[in-house]
This record gives structure tokens, C-alpha cells and sequence, in this order.
């Protein structure tokens, strides 16, 4: 009797406190406590902005309406779908982060290629050169590239991004050929050279043997090159010029709006509510593209072994 | 019909490649028996005297450099170059004008004793400083948090991973500054609490300003945590569980192994994640902040406009604000390797 007690007590010993440290269940509802803690926090100026977004005027000024509006309020959506253009500036924005994408993910595996399997000099040196361009802002060349486009007759048009994109020097190419670069390292070289023993060249060992192996890294250079080119403001607006992107249109959406509904005419004033729902609207085909994806986002890093062995 | 259409396209096909036969006859006929370069077994000849061994090393070098050239002829057009003439551009007054062209002149220091002197500038300088130096270990501190939470034991790593990594999905310019203007990235508690406000205004104004700045946009600062906390993940996945084993049976408590396992073996990580944070902070372009004023003053720069200075002076605003921002990196690079210096002796 009195040994069965025992084992009872340890039975909720070991189910609160766990035979270690980290598996009792105290210790995990308190990560789990503290994981949904900062979870929420992290996410807290999203829930804002897509619940906001949804307020009407009335649920907007009243302090006691924090977090469940009264009503759902799809008008400001509407509005901002109109400021934005939205079906048509969706298309041309996304043909056009397309096309970047492909061009820097296409150029990136060529280079991480090249100094992953080849030997020559000065390799080490330009390996070094192009991880520095990483940490240069795109400010300090900026009062020279924009004369070479302006001479070029490239300003104000897609190709001033995409030509650096093709050559490897768009927004966060060293990181695309840094991805490549390990991880072409981690194929065994001794697939190409029994490739090579076949008679194929480097360029067609390079086509039908190693970038077929490495679909996992195009795919995810490809994704962040989508999404950072996406959210890309600056140099966007500074050499394409003009509301190529929809962040960029969001830029110059107060604009937009009172070009639209000119003062005076009902639903004239700008809200926060309408501002945030451009902003929900901006992000959304992200969201949707990061939701579908996810597993290639989240696993980037283990699956290219980017932090190195 | 179709067919038509096909002969056609043949014909005309024939009748080019009948026009063109002479020119590439010519052209095969350089290659084979060129001036300037060609094959005698095992040699390439240069102008019929330099002789070149074709070996493997030499082969695989040509390889290497074709796979690169894209990079390397970008490089040198779009980086290196633009980088030379924008710090010759910084010691000049330089203005552009579309009939004229860039129009130089030589200015010595005087670009940057301006910008190191401007009443709008050297605040924003002062701030940025301060909040990028108060901000990174706080991201780092709080993506090692996370990560040494996710990679406990549990159940839903994978959604966790992925509210944690969402930020990075959808961080763009405007929306952050909408985000920021409309208060939402900051606790709300923390900021309107007396304790904190009182001792707010007891500081100096150099301190309490850029302390102020982080807590208003505390949870967007923490947003720049998404890629760190998934490198420090698949840092910790590395380690192998056995060395924690052997060390809870030599007594260690979680607490110790923390410290002796687990934080030297993400040591090489957080100077990744330094570097990470850094450049991303800073290449964050706010409206009104140094790196807009830039671009407003290489844009509407004239030179007889008194307030924005042209190319020469947005030149050497980038050039101090990536000296700063290097020295930022140096200056935590160099704690952690300190501390390393000191525990190895």
C-alpha cells in the first residue's frame, strides 16, 4: 500500500518536473507560455493593422473598441483597392519583381558555381570583394550609378534594376550567391568529374548535373529575391522611378487618394483605418506567397547551409 | 497555307545564310589560321610567338573566370567604379544639369566639415548612432531567447518558426513607417509609465533621445530578429546532444551549460548576426532620415541653391554614414573577441 503511494507520488513528480530538466510538464508550459507571449507581442503591430483596417469611423475615435471592432468595415478596403489600382498594379508589380527574380537567381547560381568548384587566382580576393559588397549601401554609390544610367538612358526605366541584377550587384546579391555558393559546396565533386569522364564540358555539367541537384537552393533564392525585391523602396523609386511596385504606389497613397476623392465630395477625409488597409493590401500577396511556402522560408537556412560547417 | 508559310520562312532562312556564307567563310578561316591566336596541339600561339601551354590548372582557371565574368564585370561597372568616383565626387561640389552634364569642382574637406556642421544632420547622425549601438544587443539577446525556447522539446516548432520569421515576409518601407506613425510599435505600458519617464527626463538629452526612439519602435527593432533567430536555430540543431548528457552527469545545471555550451558554440553566429542586423538597420530608409536627405540633396541640388547641396555633399553624407555603420560592426566585433581573449586564458 504504502509502496504503491510512492510510486504515485513520483508518478506526478516525474509528469510535473520530468526525469530531466527540460521534459516535465511545468517546464513546457512555461515555454509554451512564454513562446504565445512573445509571439503576440512580435505580431501585435500586425493584429493593428489588420484589425484597424477594419474599423469604421465611430469604432476608430471610441476608446472602448480596442480589438473587436462593432462591425466589419469592408469600405476601406474598397477605397484602397481603388487608390491602389489595385488588379492592374498587382499584375505589373509582380511581372516585374518576377523578372528581377529570375535574372539575379539565374546569375547568382552561375557565380556561386564558379567559386564553388573552380580554381583560380585572385579567387579568394573576389570571394572577399563580393561577401563586402553586402554591408555597402546602396547610398554611397548612388551619386555615380545614377550618371552612368542617366548616360546609359536607362533612368527611369525597369531595366536600371535590372541590369545590376543581371550582373550580380542588385539588392542583396551577395546573399543570393553566398546561398549558391555553399551550397554547390556540399555536392560531391565526384558526380561532375564522371560527367566530365562522359565528355561534357563545365558548362553542360554545370546545365544537366548540378543545377538540377540544386532546385532547393533556387527555389528559396528565387523566393527571397521575389520578396526583398518586393519591399524594396529606395532604389526602386530612385532609378525605376515613378510606381512600379505597390509599395511604392503605397508611398504616395495620401496622394493618390485626394486625386481620387477630391476634398469636398463625401468620404473626402483620409483615416487611419483606409491608410492601414492600402498597407494590408500591399503585404497580402506576400503573405499568401509566405503561407503557401513557408517551409522554404523557415528551413532556408538549415537546408543551404548557409552558416557554414 | 501553313506550308506556304513554313517554305517561306525557309527560303528566307537560305537566302541569309547564302548572303552571310562568304563573311563566316572568312571568319572560320581567321580562326584557323589567326594572327592574333591559335591552336598547334597542345599550345595556344599569340601573335605567332608567345607560345601558351594549355594545361588543366590553366583550363579550369579560363572555366572559373567565364562563370564569374557576369559578377566581375558588374562588380567593376556597378560597384567598384561607382565607388571610386563617389569618394573622388565627395571632395568636390559637384552638380548635375542635364545640358551640362556633372559640373566639378575641386572643394577639398569642405563637404564634410559642412556635414559634420549641420544643424539638421548631426542629431539624426547622434540618434542613428545611439540606437542602432542600444539595438543590437537587444536583438541579439532576444533572438537567442527565442531560439533556445524553440529548440526545447516541444510540439509546433514549425508554427512558431514561422510567426517568428514572418516579420521578414512583409517588412517594407512604407509600411513600417505607417506602422510607426500610427503607434503601433510601441508597448504601450512601458513608454507611458511613470518610472520609466521619470527617469527619462532625469538623463541627458544625447541618452534619453535615442533610448526614447528604440522604445517607440521597440517591437518593429525586434522584427529585425526574424533571419538571426533562424541562424541561431540551426546553430543549436548543430551541437550534439551527447555533450549535454556527459555534462548533467557531471552535475552541470542547465544554467551552466547554457553558458559553457551552448552560448560558445553560437559564439561564430552572433558576429554573423552583428553584421546581419547592422546593415539591415541601416539600410532602413525613413522619411526625413539621413539617407532620404541624401537623395533629396543629390536630386535638388542646384548650384544656386543654398539649402540643397548637390552631389558632392549627398556623397559625403553616404560616406560617413558607412563609416559609422562600420564602426558600429567593429565596435561589437571587437567586444565579443575581447571577451573570447579574456575566457581563454
Amino acid at each position: 500500500m504504502k509502496a504503491k503511494k510512492i510510486f504515485n507520488k513520483n508518478k506526478i513528480r516525474h509528469f510535473l518536473f520530468g526525469m530531466h530538466f527540460n521534459d516535465g510538464f511545468l517546464f513546457k508550459a512555461i515555454i509554451y507560455l512564454l513562446l504565445i507571449a512573445f509571439s503576440y507581442i512580435y505580431l501585435y503591430p500586425l493584429l493593428f493593422m489588420v484589425v484597424n483596417s477594419l474599423k469604421n469611423i465611430d469604432d476608430l475615435i471610441d476608446p472602448g473598441v480596442n480589438w473587436v471592432p462593432k462591425t466589419l468595415y469592408f469600405d476601406n478596403y474598397q477605397r484602397a483597392f481603388k487608390v491602389l489600382e489595385l488588379p492592374r498594379a498587382f499584375f505589373s508589380s509582380t511581372w516585374y519583381v518576377v523578372k528581377v527574380s529570375v535574372l539575379s537567381t539565374a546569375t547568382s547560381a552561375l557565380v556561386g558555381y564558379g567559386f564553388a568548384r573552380f580554381r583560380f587566382p585572385l579567387k579568394k580576393l573576389l570571394f572577399a570583394l563580393m561577401l563586402a559588397t553586402f554591408i555597402l549601401p546602396p547610398q554611397v554609390t548612388m551619386v555615380s550609378i545614377i550618371l552612368i544610367f542617366r548616360k546609359l538612358g536607362l533612368m527611369s526605366k525597369q531595366a536600371a534594376i535590372m541590369l545590376p541584377a543581371f550582373l550580380g550587384q542588385g539588392f542583396n546579391s551577395a546573399i543570393y550567391i553566398l546561398i549558391f555558393h555553399q551550397f554547390f559546396r556540399t555536392i560531391p565533386k565526384v558526380l561532375d568529374e564522371s560527367a566530365q569522364l562522359d565528355g561534357a564540358g563545365p558548362f553542360r555539367v554545370f546545365r544537366s548535373i548540378s543545377l538540377p541537384l540544386a532546385r532547393p537552393a533556387i527555389i528559396i533564392v528565387f523566393l527571397f529575391s521575389f520578396v526583398w525585391t518586393w519591399n524594396e523602396t529606395f532604389v526602386t523609386g530612385l532609378y525605376a522611378g515613378g510606381a512600379i511596385t505597390l509599395p511604392l504606389k503605397l508611398m504616395a497613397f495620401a496622394n493618390s487618394y485626394a486625386a481620387l476623392f477630391p476634398p469636398g465630395t463625401p468620404g473626402a477625409e483620409l483615416n487611419e483605418a483606409i491608410k492601414l488597409a492600402g498597407n494590408v493590401l500591399t503585404v497580402l500577396p506576400l503573405l499568401v506567397i509566405y503561407f503557401i511556402f513557408q517551409k522554404w522560408f523557415t528551413e532556408s537556412i538549415d537546408r543551404t547551409g548557409i552558416t557554414g560547417e | 497555307m501553313i506550308r506556304n508559310f513554313f517554305r517561306k520562312i525557309g527560303n528566307w532562312i537560305y537566302d541569309f545564310h547564302l548572303k552571310i556564307a562568304p563573311f563566316t567563310a572568312k571568319l572560320s578561316r581567321l580562326f584557323k589560321n589567326n594572327f592574333l591566336f591559335r591552336k598547334e596541339g597542345t599550345q595556344i600561339v599569340f601573335f605567332r610567338k608567345l607560345k601558351l601551354k594549355v594545361t588543366n590548372r590553366r583550363r579550369e582557371a579560363l572555366t572559373g573566370y567565364l562563370f564569374i565574368f557576369l559578377w566581375l564585370f558588374g562588380f567593376l561597372v556597378f560597384t567598384a567604379y561607382p565607388l571610386l568616383y563617389s569618394f573622388y565626387l565627395s571632395f568636390q561640389t559637384a552638380f548635375f544639369n542635364i545640358r551640362t552634364g556633372i559640373m566639378t569642382d575641386p572643394a577639398g574637406l569642405t563637404n564634410y566639415k559642412n556635414v559634420l556642421s549641420d544643424a539638421n544632420l548631426l542629431p539624426l547622425f547622434a540618434n542613428y548612432l545611439g540606437k542602432t549601438v542600444l539595438a543590437v544587443p537587444i536583438i541579439i539577446v532576444f533572438a537567442i531567447l527565442i531560439a533556445v525556447l524553440i529548440n526545447q522539446p516541444i510540439r509546433g516548432k514549425g508554427v512558431f518558426r514561422t510567426i517568428f520569421f514572418l516579420p521578414v515576409v512583409i517588412s517594407t518601407g512604407p509600411v513600417l513607417g505607417e506602422l510607426i506613425l500610427q503607434d503601433a510599435t510601441s508597448l504601450p505600458s512601458l513608454s507611458e509609465s511613470a518610472a520609466v519617464r521619470s527617469v527619462m527626463n532625469n538623463l541627458p538629452r544625447f541618452v534619453a533621445e535615442p533610448v526614447t526612439l528604440l522604445f517607440d519602435s521597440l517591437l518593429m527593432t525586434l522584427w529585425y530578429a526574424g533571419i538571426p533567430i533562424l541562424i541561431f536555430l540551426a546553430g543549436l540543431q548543430k551541437i550534439n546532444k551527447e555533450i549535454y548528457e556527459a555534462a548533467s552527469v557531471d552535475g552541470a545545471s542547465p544554467w551552466d551549460t547554457f553558458w559553457k555550451i551552448t552560448l560558445p558554440s553560437i559564439k561564430p553566429l552572433i558576429t554573423v548576426n552583428i553584421i546581419y542586423i547592422v546593415v539591415s538597420m541601416s539600410l532602413y530608409v525613413e522619411a526625413g532620415g539621413i539617407l532620404d536627405l541624401a537623395k533629396s540633396h543629390m536630386i535638388s541640388g542646384t548650384p544656386d541653391n543654398l539649402f540643397w547641396k548637390g552631389y558632392g555633399y549627398a556623397a559625403a553624407i553616404a560616406w560617413i554614414y558607412f563609416l559609422m555603420m562600420v564602426l558600429i560592426m567593429l565596435l561589437f566585433i571587437g567586444l565579443l573577441s575581447i571577451r573570447k581573449r579574456r575566457r581563454s586564458r
